[in-house]
């Protein structure tokens, strides 16, 4: 199947900026380029669909030679609004996030910054519960294990005498 | 056997519920139930031990020869007989081991009845992979019922050591099983047993095997968490570790050594673990001072005992192998019981803190002597003639030039001396009078209580069963001999009491000498112990690898989850860059032909759209960026126009206005500037990984196109769009039907995505009334209407009754925000708008359209409204909520969808009525259409949710924080004019 190198290119122009913009910590910018990159996807799918050619309508003079083949059509008309949806819900987000946390003039950034980033010590603390129970565990079997019963009487008379001493 | 286990499920659920009506008592109920299935099995035992066998089987993936399948031979009749019956004298037990206000007993008792089910559909299966299933299952309730006490530490540590341990296994396992069952051709135990594949294969799978078993029966290495266990409740301890999960590996191992104990490895593997256990278990065994941990150490040890005898392969051993697990569960079940009851009433199970407790309990004493007399290898008991059978059988092996057998046999006599010595000392450490204790007991509980002598049934009648089995070991040898004779080669061995004057008489009569010399001994034996450096500990292993998974867990995490979304974007694009971008220099499938540009305004077209999209991404405006996308948008209208796509055209015409005042709408209230935060460095890269993205996608694109070889499925999809669908336009037709099932899952994320908007901002709860005029409802609404209209700037400074409108709630709106213009505007083309949607709803069958665009349409006519006149004019306008118009366009939707059901035909079958209407000519109308109107109801709706939400609600808040009066209030303006 050929292809038209000048919807490529545009294809390919689209996604690279919108990966651009996407990157960055601003929640409008990420909304743009998740727009640009939908554009671009819907581009990739309409590729494929080949040379520009008749509607896929029936009795329009077409003869079926030269009709464009529709199933991609079907797959972009639903992307397209499911497109129009993600992106309200976005807008919906930026649109809370920076209400509620109060933001003003600050916009709309996605604020995790270096000072949030967690270290390994703290997230290996997210274990301790896990290693306290198992030191039961171990603190358990050696109580009872640890001296055996060497001298279990001995044990019991020193015990006995010291008590007795007590008193 | 299946229905028993249906049985056992639907006790088990209903279980917490009788609990609550019946407390402790509730474990008489559900013993009920394993001591009915005990009956069953016993019912069997002619058809069993004429050497027949019970089958039931009913398929479960035929695609994989999965079924469950059951077979119950002799082997499988013994091990259900141990667990039905163990089983439901321990729940006995407990009803009497727990008081009425024990917590969560429901769950206990459900746990413990699921669990006595489980272990009898364990080992009746004869489908490989549902034993494998029940054998999951066993680990998961184990885990839970360990756990018991949920708030102690040591519990939780204990139940998640064991359930680690025993995944790892049967993880093991599972790779055993499935290589076996493939190599072997089947799913069936029973035929893998009789007909054994060989190569290294199954070498492989059988060792793998091994694994899962000796995790389950605890035995070296993963001994360890068996003593750990010992922190859930003793009944718990009686009858899955001594009883039944740990016999578990045993079966396993029982049920396979008749086909494979000559495979390669099998023999060094078995005797060489089973007798180290063996020892190990008894070694530590001796060193514990809690009467239950001795008795845990004691049943690593015996585990090992039973492995070895099990495994070994001969007939005699299997013969011994059998009565000795018999034998270890009546006795090892006894002692765990009688060890809870002295726990119980004595609030101590520490031997160094009872005495002469055998002189105020002697029925309990008694039952325990018995007990530990069998597991010393005592006559007449069950525990002698075991031993007794398995040391002949390794002598005979041995005899017949089989190397293994004298290590087996050194290895058990050693490992029984040492079982002797334990036993004693168990027996001296609950029951003997410790003189030096006599003074500190300054406790002295009462003699045996009627509650107390209740409790002792159970372990009375296991040990019953212990002596009578041995003084019947004749008969019983007989009925076990069916499954010894399923392993092949020779052995003529009886089970009996006396056998003479022969070799393992002596090899007993050693182990009890030598055992009760150890024992004689025991405080210079237990110096020697200390003295000793300690063995390397498995437990500390294990606690090790835990321990480093989870800080490499942590490691792993903190170094991926560096926070922030730009990280994690830049590291799955660069994946995609680097997989992606190497698999496209492999292709060899370019495009036959390229051609510059299908039509030269393509060109002009697609350099619009490029400019515009590297504008957008630099622009700092908010809403410059948003028109500039925007304008790729409208773009991507143009090349579907010219590329034969009207309805993509049409509906990416509609979606991106949409957007654009969606957008607009959200836009006015954040700053202008888009906030700058990032560093220049950051730039360079971002344009790095954007470029290598852009260039692989084209790669993609271009090989996608390459690889496309066959023609599209245009003229069949033509063909049934006329003939099926019964409409002209191909686009249309499949969405509305043949691939309806995708347009309907396309609805429900819509649906999802407005009320996901709705609830972002509707932050204190959506109002379920539409914000109105007060003064509309009623007969005024026809009199506002049709007042003339003034100019609206000059309404503030003469607000008086002759105010007049075009649209009525834009009286709402503060003077300088509306615009007459518009509101006529608005006013007029409203009307023709909805006329136009629903006409491409209608039309879209057979020309560009749909409802899709109507839907947009409306939408955008709804839009207008607002825009005009504010969110009271979008409740004058469409006085139902958006929840109404989603929720009926689904219903409408699937309906359709449903509605073929009932006639007979597929789910979204379509059917057409056709014919001639005066005026309208030849009409078709079908589900299709029917379907569509759903999708039209649908997108309204979405925009509508949208315009309430971002719009509306976005204004209300607005006004709130700027506290305007006139915005705020429509109502008090409305009231001031009445």
């Amino acid at each position: 199947m050929s292809a038209s190198l000048t919807l490529v290119v545009l294809m390919a122009i689209m996604y690279g900026t919108g990966v651009y913009v996407m990157l960055e910590k601003s929640l409008t910018r990420i909304l743009i380029g998740f727009m640009l990159i939908g554009n671009a996807t819907n581009l990739l799918i309409f590729l494929m669909s080949g040379r520009a050619g008749d509607a896929p309508i029936i009795g329009d003079g077409a003869t079926g030679e030269n009709t464009v083949d529709p199933v991609p059509q079907v797959l972009m008309l639903t992307a397209i609004v499911i497109n129009f949806g993600v992106t309200a819900f976005i807008l919906a987000l930026i649109y809370r996030s920076w209400w509620l946390a109060n933001l003003g003039d600050e916009g709309d950034d996605v604020t995790v910054d270096d000072e949030d980033v967690i270290d390994a010590e703290e997230a290996e603390v997210y274990h301790a519960s896990l290693d306290e129970d198992d030191e039961a565990v171990r603190a358990q079997l050696a109580g009872a294990a640890d001296n055996g019963d060497i001298d279990i009487e001995s044990d019991i008379d020193n015990n006995h005498t010291e008590r007795g001493a007590g008193r | 056997m299946i229905l028993a286990l249906l049985t056992f499920v639907g006790l088990a659920a209903l279980t917490p519920w009788l609990t609550r009506l019946l407390r402790a008592r509730v474990f008489y109920v559900v013993a009920a139930l394993p001591a009915a299935v005990f009956v069953y099995t016993a019912l069997q035992s002619a058809t069993v031990l004429a050497g027949g066998v019970v089958t039931e089987s009913v398929p479960w993936i035929p695609q994989l020869d999965i079924a469950f399948s059951f077979r119950m031979d002799t082997l499988a009749w013994l091990l259900a007989l141990v667990v039905t019956g163990v089983g439901a004298l321990v729940m006995v037990y407990c009803a009497r081991y727990f008081s009425d206000t024990e917590p969560s007993l429901g769950r206990f008792a459900a746990l413990l009845l699921a669990f006595a089910g489980t272990m009898f559909g364990l080992v009746t299966a004869d489908d490989i992979y549902v034993m494998f299933m029940f054998w999951e299952i066993t680990s998961v309730l184990s885990y839970l019922l360990i756990g018991h006490y949920t708030e102690r530490k040591e519990s939780r540590g204990a139940a998640l050591q064991a359930l680690l341990v025993t995944t790892f296994g049967g993880l093991a396992m599972l790779v055993g099983v499935v290589l076996l069952s493939v190599a072997g051709g089947s799913t069936s135990i029973h035929q893998l047993v009789t007909d054994p594949p060989g190569g290294a294969i199954v070498t492989v799978s059988v060792i793998l095997i091994l694994a899962g078993a000796f995790s389950k029966s605890a035995l070296v290495p993963f001994h360890f968490w068996l003593p750990a266990a010992m922190a859930a409740p003793t009944p718990v301890s009686a009858y899955l570790h001594a009883a039944a999960m740990v016999k578990a590996g045993i079966y396993l191992v029982a049920r396979f050594a008749p086909g494979f104990a000559d495979t390669p490895g099998w023999m060094p593997v078995i005797v060489i673990v089973g007798a180290s256990t063996m020892i190990l278990g008894a070694w530590r065994s001796l060193r514990q001072n809690d009467l239950k941990l001795l008795l845990a150490y004691g049943t690593v040890s015996q585990l090992g005992f039973l492995i070895v005898v099990v495994g070994f392969g001969t007939r005699d051993a299997a013969l011994a192998g059998a009565t000795l697990l018999l034998s270890h569960a009546l006795f090892k079940a006894t002692l765990f019981l009688v060890v809870g009851i002295i726990d119980h009433d004595e609030g101590t199970r520490h031997l160094r803190q009872l005495t002469g407790l055998g002189r105020r309990r002697p029925v309990l004493a008694a039952t325990a002597l018995i007990a530990v007399a069998s597991m010393s290898g005592i006559p007449p008991l069950l525990g002698y003639v075991a031993k007794e059978s398995v040391f002949s059988a390794f002598i005979e092996a041995g005899s017949a030039g089989d190397g293994w057998g004298w290590v087996a046999l050194v290895g058990t006599v050693v490992g029984s001396a040492l079982t002797v010595a334990y036993s004693a000392r168990f027996f001296w450490g609950a029951f003997a009078r410790k003189p030096e204790l006599e003074t500190q007991a300054s406790h002295e509980p009462g003699h045996e209580s009627h509650a107390s002598r209740g409790i002792l049934a159970a372990p009375i009648i296991l040990t019953i069963a212990t002596i009578a089995l041995g003084l019947s070991a004749g008969p019983l040898g007989r009925a076990l001999e069916s499954y010894a004779d399923t392993v092949s080669g020779e052995g003529d061995y009886h089970l009996a009491l006396w056998h003479g004057f022969e070799p393992a008489l002596g090899l007993s009569a050693l182990a009890i000498g030598a055992g009760s010399g150890l024992f004689a001994v025991r405080r210079r034996f237990a110096r020697l112990q200390r003295a000793l450096p300690p063995v390397v500990d498995a437990s500390r292993v294990y606690w090790s690898i835990v321990h480093a998974v989870d800080r490499l867990a942590a490691r792993i995490t903190v170094f991926a989850q560096r926070g922030g979304l730009p990280q994690y974007l830049t590291t799955i694009l660069l994946v995609f860059v680097l997989c992606l971008g190497v698999a496209t220099t492999l292709n060899r499938t370019w495009p036959a032909a390229f051609v510059a540009w299908d039509y030269p305004a393509q060109v002009f077209i697609a350099a619009v759209m490029a400019a515009a999209a590297v504008m957008a991404a630099r622009a700092t405006h908010r809403l410059a960026a948003v028109l500039l996308v925007g304008a790729t948008g409208f773009g991507m209208v143009a090349l579907f126009a010219f590329h034969g796509a009207p309805d993509l055209a049409l509906t990416q015409a509609l979606v991106e206005t949409v957007t654009i005042v969606v957008f607009v709408l959200v836009l006015r209230r954040l700053p202008r500037k888009i906030a700058q935060h990032n560093k220049p460095v950051r730039r360079w890269r971002r344009g790095m990984i954007g470029a290598a993205v852009g260039v692989t996608m084209g790669l993609i694109g271009l090989i996608a196109l390459g690889a496309r070889q066959a023609g599209g499925l245009g003229p069949e999809l033509a063909r049934l769009a006329v003939e099926e669908g019964h409409g002209q336009n191909v686009v249309n037709v499949m969405l509305v039907d043949i691939r309806a099932w995708d347009t309907m899952n396309e609805l429900s994320v819509l649906v999802v995505v407005a009320t996901g908007v709705a609830s972002l901002l509707f932050v204190t709860g959506r109002n379920v009334v539409v914000p109105r005029l007060r003064e509309s409802r009623g007969r005024r609404r026809g009199l506002e209407r049709a007042r003339l209209v003034d100019d609206p700037h000059t309404q503030n400074d003469a607000p008086d009754d002759r105010q007049h409108t075009w649209l009525l709630g834009g009286r709402t709106l503060a003077p300088d925000q509306r615009s007459l213009m518009i509101e006529v505007l608005v006013r007029l083309l409203f009307h023709p708008a909805i006329l136009v949607s629903i006409y491409l709803l209608f039309a879209g069958h057979n020309a560009p359209g749909g409802g899709f665009a109507g839907g947009l349409l409306a939408g955008l006519a709804l839009i207008a409204r607002y825009l005009a006149g504010g969110r009271y004019e979008l409740g004058e306008t469409l006085p139902i909520g958006p929840g109404i118009l989603l929720g009926s366009g689904m219903l409408i939707a699937t309906g359709t969808a449903l509605g073929s059901l009932f006639v007979g035909a597929d789910i979204l079958t379509s059917a057409y009525f056709e014919g001639d209407l005066p005026l309208i000519g030849q009409v078709s109308f079908g589900t299709s259409t029917i379907f569509d109107i759903g999708v039209y109801l649908v997108v309204i709706g979405v925009v509508l949710d949208v315009l309430r939400s971002l719009g509306g609600e976005v204004d209300r808040q607005q006004a709130e924080a700027d506290d305007v009066p006139g915005v705020a209030e429509p109502l008090k303006a409305g009231s001031e004019r009445a």
